[in-house]
């Protein structure tokens, strides 16, 4: 089962009395455990489609399929419980919570699912663990160094077992050598967990890090390899 | 609820603009119920002490204790109504008393009683001999003290305490009727009474009788002679109470939505500068409620940490205040004020709810 299908998505934005299209018709399947890379210039509509196949916006037409779901009908309390259980998120500017622990930005997914504490608690210091933060978790982010605060919010974004991971500009404020190191950190922790992962970036440099990639200009797909 | 918690504890810097206005609220509360409690209950107190569930006053007195008489054959006729299970005469005269080695004269108010008051003796077997309230230690009365009340100096002996039963104001000297006769005759002649006479009567009801029936049946078997109301009644009565009563409740209410405007534009700027964070957690599967629940959480516990801050406040400025000043902490007041605060900080937070609502996860991205 593809972890990830778009149907001829289309999503269109109300300014006024204008209509901004932001895509077009857009397809995409993204098999179980495949990395595929989203390039496109601002403005394209890289954001729009993490953010469909994320349940954070619906499409105006067409479906959005993840996982076998189809969320194009849900409501926003049916799309917040599919983000809370089915994807996870690593956020363009990382996006810790300042005053929590690495370990409780961790536990903060299992907070909001009120999950059962002692399984979230020994979760969280596994996945700290193999992040190699076992001795920083009681660290806060200003505590961390920049990789270590990006690594958290990667430990964040796996904390509910997701079946996508939608990953937003992971290297766009880092120089090419943290980049790397970055773009080499997410891949080998998403293909350890065989889970899906779209990453969105503009940073042509990166994609080779990704199993297949798909250009966006305008609202359209424009093409894959 | 745990990231609202971690904040409070981690952060406690940033909610300390609200804490201290919150403090300085509970402090203002807290002393001005202190005020009404003490005013209120410093008039009241001899009223309230009353056993009889009645009082009856002469029709034409305006139920004033200073214009009501109600003579022998009144008090005759009251007794035998159906449903009185006893009547006593209560007397009082309100007069200076000078206190052995003070400058400064107490306000005092000699108090006869036939049926004793709540937490008050039977009347002293001794002519001039009285059972003071505690009030007038803040005048340097103590017990065995002999005080002279009155312009002609009429000595009365303190021979123990009574609590809570002041009268206008005045603190209490509870003596029998001849006592109170006595220092009425030294003190004004020109309004004795002839014996048998009282002010006011306090009436208890035969158990099971109803005392407005009963209050009712007073009045027509004297022929409408007398007034008879409910121990409330009387209390609410006094002069000046009522008006006093709803002027410090406004000031009190006022403050209380002063309390839920700190907070609700408190909550508000936080919210606003915590957009970007409510949409991450929105993204990540957090719910409006659950958001806005932590908002509350920590508009509740900030408001218990001021009623704390604010209470102790309150208690060390009892020591600076002068004891004459009637300010009285209670704990029914400090619960009205704790469940007040918490309220109201609970509906100021509330204002924050649409804010929460709006926050678009989708602004996470991008």
């Amino acid at each position: 089962m593809p972890a990830l299908q778009l149907e001829n998505v289309r999503k269109v934005y109300q300014s006024g009395d204008d209509e901004i299209v932001a895509l077009h018709h857009a397809s995409l399947e993204v098999g179980d455990a495949e990395i595929v890379a989203l390039v496109g210039p601002s403005g394209s509509g890289k954001t729009t489609l993490l953010s469909i196949s994320g349940g954070l916006l619906s499409p105006s037409e067409g479906r959005a399929v993840v996982a076998g779901d189809d969320i194009s009908g849900y409501d926003p309390k049916a799309l917040t419980r599919f983000r809370r259980d089915r994807v996870g998120f690593v956020f363009q500017s990382v996006n810790l919570v300042p005053f929590l622990t690495a370990r409780e930005n961790l536990l903060v997914v299992a907070d909001f699912d009120r999950r059962d504490k002692k399984a979230s608690g020994a979760r969280a210091d596994q996945l700290l663990g193999e992040l190699g933060l076992g001795k920083r978790k009681d660290n806060l982010p200003g505590q961390l160094s920049g990789g270590e605060r990006q690594r958290v919010a990667v430990g964040r974004a796996f904390m509910n077992e997701p079946s996508l991971l939608l990953i937003d500009e992971p290297t766009s404020a880092l120089d090419t050598k943290l980049g790397e190191q970055v773009m080499e950190l997410i891949v080998s922790e998403v293909r350890a967990r065989d889970t899906a992962a779209v990453i969105v970036t503009h940073d042509l440099r990166m994609t080779h890090y990704a199993d297949r990639t798909v250009q966006i200009t305008d609202g359209v797909l424009e093409s894959s390899d | 609820m745990k990231v609202a918690l971690l904040e409070l504890r981690r952060r406690p810097g940033r909610f300390v603009p609200a804490l201290v206005a919150l403090v300085l609220l509970t402090l203002l509360l807290l002393v001005l119920g202190g005020l009404l409690d003490g005013l209120a209950n410093g008039s009241t107190g001899a009223l309230r002490a009353q056993p009889g569930q009645l009082l009856t006053y002469s029709a034409d007195s305006k139920l004033s204790l200073v214009r009501s008489r109600v003579d022998a054959a009144t008090v005759a006729q009251v007794g035998q109504v159906p449903g009185v299970q006893q009547v006593g005469g209560l007397g009082v005269v309100l007069l200076g008393a000078k206190v052995p080695g003070k400058s400064d004269e107490a306000n005092a108010a000699v108090l006869g009683y036939q049926i004793p008051p709540r937490g008050v003796p039977a009347p002293p077997g001794q002519v001039g001999d009285v059972y003071a309230d505690r009030s007038l230690e803040a005048y340097g009365v103590r017990v065995g003290q002999t005080l002279e009340v009155g312009p002609n100096q009429y000595p009365v002996t303190v021979i123990g305490w009574v609590s809570d039963t002041d009268f206008l104001l005045q603190g209490s000297l509870w003596g029998s009727e001849a006592t109170w006769r006595a220092v009425l005759a030294s003190a004004r002649p020109d309004a004795v009474l002839a014996p048998g006479t009282f002010p006011v009567l306090t009436v208890l009801t035969a158990p099971g009788a109803d005392p407005i029936e009963v209050s009712t049946a007073i009045d027509a078997a004297t022929g409408g002679a007398t007034h008879t109301v409910t121990r409330a009644y009387a209390v609410d009565s006094l002069p000046g109470l009522r008006q006093q009563r709803s002027t410090f409740n406004s000031i009190i209410y006022t403050t209380f939505f002063v309390a839920a405007l700190v907070v609700a534009l408190f909550f508000a700027l936080l919210t606003l500068e915590r957009t970007g964070l409510y949409a991450v957690f929105k993204a990540m599967g957090a719910s409006s409620r659950q958001i806005f629940s932590q908002v509350v959480a920590q508009a509740v516990i900030i408001a218990v940490v001021a009623f704390v801050l604010g209470g102790l406040l309150a208690w060390v400025a009892t020591f600076a205040i002068p004891p004459q000043v009637p300010l009285q902490l209670t704990s029914a007041r400090a619960v009205e004020v704790f469940v007040g605060l918490v309220v109201m900080s609970a509906i100021g937070s509330a204002i924050s709810l649409r804010r929460v609502v709006r926050v678009d996860p989708a602004s996470a991205i991008g």
